[in-house]
Parts: C-alpha cells; sequence; structure tokens
C-alpha cells in the first residue's frame, strides 16, 4: 500500500507534463485543428522556461516566457493550416521539427549552467490528512501539480457547459453552420490553436522547472508530446479522461523502475525483480500504446464511434461545402 | 478522400513517434563511461579545432566536417559520440585531448562531434584516415567495428577503439579502465555513511545488463561489506546510458525504497541533486565536477589525459604495443573524488569513522602505487548473494573473468565469469538460457 502510494504520488507529478500537453491538444482538435508539432512546442518551452528562469532568477517569468513563445510558434502551424489551407498532418509535423531544431539551436551550451531557482513544491494543510488522497494528490506536489487541479475542470466546463465553449465544438463539428451562425471560425481556430500551444509551452516548462530540472536537448520531453497526441484520443477529446490518462502514464513510468524493488507480488515470485529485461518490455509500453492508439484512431468508423470533432483534419473554406 | 488522408496522416504520425524513439539518443553500448580529466577545459582561444556536425557543406563523409592536418606535426584526431561539452562521457575524452595538445609536444590535435555509431562513423574514420591523421581515438563502443575495417585500409594509421573487445594487434587497439578499483573505494564510503545514518541500505542505478555494469555493482558490493558488513544494496535498471529524466525518476524510486545513499551508473549528476531534495546521499560518477552540491558524498571519475598523453608519445616513438590496454589505477587514469591531489573531503566525509577514511587513502595509495589492482578488488573469498562461493580463498579473477559473460569468447573462456551478484546485493540475474 505503502509503495502504490508513492507509485501514484510520483505519477501525479510526472503526469502533470501529459496533463498540460494533452489538455493543449483537445482544445485544437475540438476547434477542428490537429496538430502534431506538440513535442516541438513542449521542446520549445522546456528550453525557454530554463533558460529564462536561470538568467533572471524568476521560474514564473520562465513559464510566462514558455507559454508565449510556444503559442507564437504554434501559430505558424495556424497560419499554415488555417489561412494557407495546407495539409495540417504535414504542417504539424514540420512544426516538431522546427520546434526542436530552434530549441536545440536556442538551448545549446544551457544544460551545464548550473542551478536554478525552481517552482515551489507544496503540501495542502487540512487535504493532505486526508487517508489515500492526501498523500497522492496533496503532499509534497510541485505547484504546477496543483495548476493541473484547477485547469482539468475549468476545461472540462468551459467545453461542455458555456457559450464560448459551445462556440468551440460548433467550429470544430461543422464550421459552415457555425459560420453561418455568425462564428469566426478561422479566429477562433487560430485562437484554440493558441491555447494548445501555450498549453505546450507550459507542459515543456513544467518538466524543466519542476519534474525534472534541466535541459537536456531532445531527452528531455523523449517523446511525451507524441504520448499527449495519442491521449487525446484515448481521452475521447474529453479533458477529465485526459486527466486520469495523463496520471496513469506517470505512474506507469515510475512503476518500471520501482517494481523492480519487491521479490515478491501478491505472493508470487516477482518476475521483474529476477529478470531486467521484463522492466524494459514495460519501459516500451507508453510508446506502443501510443501507436496503436494512433493506427485505431486513424479508421474512419472508430473515429466517429468515440466522438472525434467531425471537421478535425479539414482546412475550413468559407463558401464551400462543408463536412 | 479524406478518410484516406487521415489515415495516411495519423500512420504518419505513428512512425514519427517511432523514428523519435529510435533517433537521436546517444547510446554508448556496453561498456565505455564516463569522467573528465583533473585539467580544467581551457576556453575557445586554446581549443582543439571544432568542427560542427550538420554543416552540410563537407559532402566528404555524410555531412561532417572533415578538419585539417597540420603538416609537419603528428596530428592526432578524436571522434565523439555527443557534444564535447556534454558534461559527460564526450567531455572526459575531450579534456583528455586537450591534455594531449598541451603536455606531448609536436602533437596537432582535433576532434569531430556528435557522430552516430554506426555507417556515419565509418565514412568519419576514413575521411580522417585520407586527410594524413596519424592517431585517431574513436570513443563509442559502437564504432568497433567501422574502426577495424578502416584500420584494414589504412595499416599507417594507428587507431584506439575505447570501450570495446576488439584489436588487431597491429594498428587497431582496445582500451579501457579499472573503474571498478574507485567504485569499490567508494563502496566502503557509502557503506561507513549508510551504517553511521543508521540505514544499512544501499541503491545502485545500473545501465544495462553487461558485464561492466554488474562488474561495477560487485566492486561497489565488495567494497559496502568492507566497512558495513549488515548494509544490503537494491537495483534499479534504467537501459540507458544518458537520460537525466529517467535517471532522476530512477534515484527517486531508489530513495523511496528506502536507499540512504544512491550510486548512478550512467551519465549525470542527477543522482546527487535527488539526494539533495531527499535529505540523502549521492555518489556520481564519470567527472570530476560532478560532484558538486552537499548531498555528494564522492564521485570516482575518468582522467583519460595521461592514458592518452602516454599513448600518443608511444605511437609517436613507434613503442606503443598496439593491442589490448586496460589501465589500473596506478596510470593515472582514475580518480576518486575528495581523495586525489589538491581535493578535501566532501561534507558527507567529514564526520565518517577517522578509521575508514584512513582505510580508503591506504588502499587508493597502494592502488595508485600498483600495489593493489582490480584483481585484488576481485579476490577471493567472494561469496554472491545465493549463498555460493564465487571465488575461492586465495584465488583470484582473470581479465577473462572480469569483463565476459560465461562462457566467454572462444580461445578466452573465463573460469568464474561476471554473470554473479556480490553478497548483499538485493537483485538476481535471469538465466542466460543455455
Amino acid at each position: 500500500m505503502e509503495a502504490l502510494i508513492i507509485i501514484l504520488q510520483a505519477g501525479v507529478g510526472t503526469g502533470t507534463v501529459l496533463l498540460f500537453a494533452t489538455l493543449g491538444e483537445v482544445f485544437a482538435e475540438r476547434s477542428g485543428v490537429l496538430n502534431l508539432g506538440v513535442e516541438g512546442m513542449m521542446l520549445i518551452g522546456a528550453m525557454s522556461a530554463y533558460s529564462v528562469a536561470l538568467s533572471t532568477g524568476d521560474p514564473w517569468l520562465g513559464v510566462l516566457v514558455a507559454m508565449l513563445f510556444a503559442g507564437a510558434i504554434s501559430q505558424i502551424h495556424a497560419f499554415i493550416s488555417i489561412t494557407l489551407l495546407a495539409d495540417q498532418v504535414v504542417s504539424g509535423l514540420a512544426l516538431t521539427f522546427l520546434g526542436t531544431g530552434i530549441s536545440l539551436v536556442l538551448g545549446e551550451g544551457l544544460s551545464k549552467a548550473g542551478a536554478v531557482s525552481l517552482l515551489p513544491t507544496l503540501s495542502v494543510p487540512l487535504l493532505s490528512k486526508i487517508p489515500l488522497i492526501g498523500p497522492i494528490f496533496f503532499t509534497n506536489q510541485s505547484v504546477m501539480v496543483y495548476i493541473g487541479y484547477l485547469l482539468t475542470p475549468l476545461a472540462w466546463y468551459y467545453i461542455n457547459y458555456t457559450r464560448p465553449g459551445l462556440h468551440l465544438r460548433a467550429v470544430g463539428e461543422y464550421p459552415a453552420a457555425a459560420d453561418a451562425l455568425g462564428i469566426n471560425v478561422y479566429r477562433l481556430r487560430y485562437l484554440y490553436v493558441l491555447v494548445g500551444g501555450m498549453l505546450a509551452g507550459l507542459a515543456g516548462a513544467t518538466i524543466s522547472l519542476a519534474v525534472s530540472p534541466g535541459w537536456f536537448s531532445e531527452l528531455t520531453t523523449a517523446g511525451q508530446g507524441w504520448i499527449a497526441v495519442g491521449l487525446v484520443i484515448f481521452a475521447q477529446w474529453d479533458p477529465l479522461r485526459a486527466a486520469a490518462g495523463s496520471y496513469a502514464f506517470g505512474a506507469l513510468r515510475r512503476l518500471i523502475l520501482d517494481i523492480q524493488g519487491p521479490t515478491q507480488l501478491f505472493g508470487f515470485p516477482n518476475p521483474f525483480y529476477y529478470n531486467p529485461y521484463w522492466g524494459f518490455f514495460l519501459q516500451m509500453l507508453p510508446y506502443a500504446f501510443t501507436i496503436i492508439v494512433l493506427v485505431i484512431g486513424s479508421r474512419e468508423a472508430v473515429r466517429k464511434r468515440i466522438g472525434a470533432p467531425a471537421a478535425l483534419g479539414t482546412p475550413y473554406v468559407r463558401g464551400e461545402r462543408g463536412v | 478522400m479524406r478518410k484516406t488522408f487521415l489515415t495516411v496522416a495519423l500512420l504518419i504520425a505513428s512512425l514519427a513517434l517511432v523514428l523519435a524513439a529510435c533517433g537521436p539518443k546517444p547510446t554508448q553500448a556496453p561498456a565505455g563511461k564516463t569522467g573528465p580529466a583533473a585539467t580544467e577545459a581551457p576556453e575557445a582561444t586554446e581549443a582543439p579545432m571544432a568542427t560542427e556536425a550538420p554543416e552540410a557543406g563537407a559532402p566528404e563523409a555524410a555531412g561532417f566536417q572533415i578538419p585539417e592536418i597540420e603538416e609537419g606535426k603528428f596530428n592526432v584526431a578524436m571522434v565523439l559520440i555527443g557534444p564535447h561539452d556534454d558534461g559527460g562521457w564526450s567531455q572526459a575524452h575531450y579534456e583528455g585531448l586537450l591534455y594531449v595538445e598541451q603536455n606531448v609536444p609536436g602533437v596537432h590535435v582535433a576532434y569531430i562531434e556528435n557522430v552516430p555509431e554506426g555507417a556515419d562513423s565509418e565514412q568519419v574514420f576514413r575521411s580522417l584516415s585520407r586527410k594524413g591523421f596519424d592517431l585517431i581515438f574513436g570513443t563509442s563502443f559502437g564504432y568497433m567495428d567501422a574502426m577495424e575495417t578502416v584500420a584494414d585500409e589504412f595499416p599507417d594509421i594507428t587507431y584506439i577503439h575505447i570501450s570495446g573487445y576488439k584489436s588487431n594487434q597491429q594498428n587497431f587497439g582496445n582500451l579501457f579502465g579499472a573503474m571498478e578499483d574507485m567504485k569499490y573505494l567508494a563502496g566502503m564510503i557509502a557503506g561507513a555513511r549508510a551504517k553511521m545514518d543508521g540505514n544499512p541500505k544501499l541503491g545502485y542505478m545500473a545501465t544495462f545488463p553487461i558485464p561492466e555494469e554488474i562488474r561495477l555493482g560487485n566492486a561497489i558490493a565488495l567494497g559496502m561489506k568492507k566497512t558495513c558488513p549488515e548494509c544490503t544494496m537494491d537495483v534499479r535498471w534504467i537501459n540507458t546510458w544518458h537520460d537525466p529524466v529517467v535517471e532522476r525518476e530512477a534515484a527517486a524510486s531508489l530513495f523511496d525504497a528506502g536507499a540512504q545513499v544512491v550510486f548512478t551508473g550512467a551519465d549525470t549528476p542527477t543522482v546527487a541533486d535527488v539526494a539533495q531534495e531527499k535529505g540523502k546521499w549521492g555518489i556520481t560518477y564519470d567527472w570530476v565536477g560532478s560532484c558538486k552540491v552537499d548531498a555528494c558524498l564522492t564521485a570516482p571519475y575518468w582522467n583519460w589525459g595521461p592514458v592518452y598523453a602516454q599513448i600518443t608519445q608511444g605511437v609517436m616513438d613507434g613503442t606503443y604495443e598496439v593491442g589490448w590496454h586496460y589501465f589500473d589505477a596506478d596510470s593515472g587514469g582514475l580518480g576518486l573524488y575528495g581523495f586525489m591531489e589538491g581535493q578535501e573531503l566532501t561534507k558527507g566525509m567529514q564526520d565518517l569513522p577517522p578509521e575508514v577514511i584512513q582505510m580508503v587513502r591506504d588502499t587508493l595509495d597502494k592502488m595508485l602505487a600498483g600495489e593493489f589492482t582490480r584483481f585484488d578488488v576481485f579476490a577471493g573469498p567472494i561469496m554472491d548473494n545465493q549463498g555460493n562461493v564465487v571465488v575461492p580463498e586465495g584465488e583470484k579473477m582473470q581479465q577473462s573473468d572480469l569483463d565476459q559473460f560465461p562462457p566467454g569468447a572462444p580461445g578466452l573462456e573465463c573460469q568464474y565469469c561476471m554473470y554473479w551478484w556480490a553478497d548483499g546485493i538485493t537483485a538476481e540475474l535471469p538465466s542466460l538460457g543455455q
């Protein structure tokens, strides 16, 4: 039990990175724009957050710059795919390459730059005393984790129960109809791509300032941006499911290591103790999961059933027949 | 139309993920680890000719710009798998190269960084050879076969490969060092520290299940038992040489499972940062400069400079025998942070029992004098963690035992081999399935 609490506590901490990135992509995709540039935007965020925090000594300024920088980069994708009507997949992939390249060049020499003032870690008074829930969610977590707790229900409520949320969904489901109702499809799509970019930047900043302080080139994100893209499909474009999935994946990262410790599991000899190769197999799972979800999610019939935004991936041209 | 488009789209995305996972990680396969030299890296003015990897202008070798030689000098080139300032493996070698430049007269040095293993590296080695370099160091395990091939084509050039196991005994040589000496001493310190803190538990973050990692882990445990017979050591496999994010998680995993002192077998000093947060102790590796935070107990590190200088001078004079070169502490190529000349005991070592510090100093002195080697570290009686005698009293392991799994290479079979965990290590190895 004690061991499980440790794993889940760590999972919530590291899963917050995935949470921000996934939430951001949920917004972008709900508006109809698939953005495969999450990995690149996260790297931009991680690099700029660490760099700014290092030079100014203010981690919050780092977070802000990370969100602005990643948001700005996301607008390249918005311009190409929304205004120029180009293929969203190609543009998104290009954005990942661009973001990776920019962050590597600007982050050159940053890795050895030394310690940096990090975002604070805190326990919530009262709430941390609740059995089980307290130690997992409210004890010694980074302030970013708590921001995640606030952001998730807000996003869920916003998308499902507010007027702007309704517009967002309309733009992603049936842009022609939304347009006819006087909703500016282009402007909204730009806006939510921007939101997605800023949240990806926040995810990157969460790594480099809280979860794993420092800048380690591509290893900083190590494919988490792609996992986020897969999680969006798995979460069926729903913020609450996105949170559950993100925390579960965070916990899996830690489980892979902790499970090597005990000699027995549930009264049986622990295979992960007796054979390290089993642990390596577990390490592969998040990536294997993402590939499987992306492949399954690419089937039209499945997509309809799991509730993909109907206009996802389709550029909107005013006057042409809608979806 | 749209259906096809999206199917293709997401399949491309999956492919990108696969590529991202397989692509850019610097893999130094079995054997090699890290640790910069004692000399500080002088800045730009003194630095050898740097060549940026991604420069497109030089079509000669898979997009790598090949540095020029200097006529009339003995030209030494080094090929690095990562950036020269990675703070780890590559930086250690780079600083060793600077040492050669400063200490061997008549030498010109150059390096190429970020060279991937495999076909690209063969191109790079061949191009360097055509330029006319006289001595070429390759510092990653995966350069081994490429160097062997190129060495056959250029019999007048000497190639030294670090951390592999092949040599043609003419112009392609193998080089590595007995880091187990320093890990053994660090084990003594860690054991004493854990015992004194009243929590006799250590942790070892291991990279890959290869002889080197098992040997170093066992050396730690043998040292640990000298100062803390009741101590045990937990193991976590991380399946990477260099991934600071994973290293951080593994360190946290070991500390949370109760470890008082955690060793890393990987590249970065992350383990000490985590120790600082947890109020425990970490032992870094690779680099003399890696032991910075208060929670860092000590660091076994590499000091390639003197070794490279000796080899360079030897090749210049025609006295160096190309073959399997495995150096011990008396070469000056190994260090233990806090005990070498000009260093002070770290905060965590200052209040350890003086007799422990004295024992470490005495053993280290013997090592530096060549009176205590890796074969003395692995001298019987040695028990494994299953209660079996691995090496009986009065016997010692041979080199073939230290770096091979059973049964060993044909013609080089090992007697005891390196496929066991020492007494006190709470971990297992899977059956080799013969």
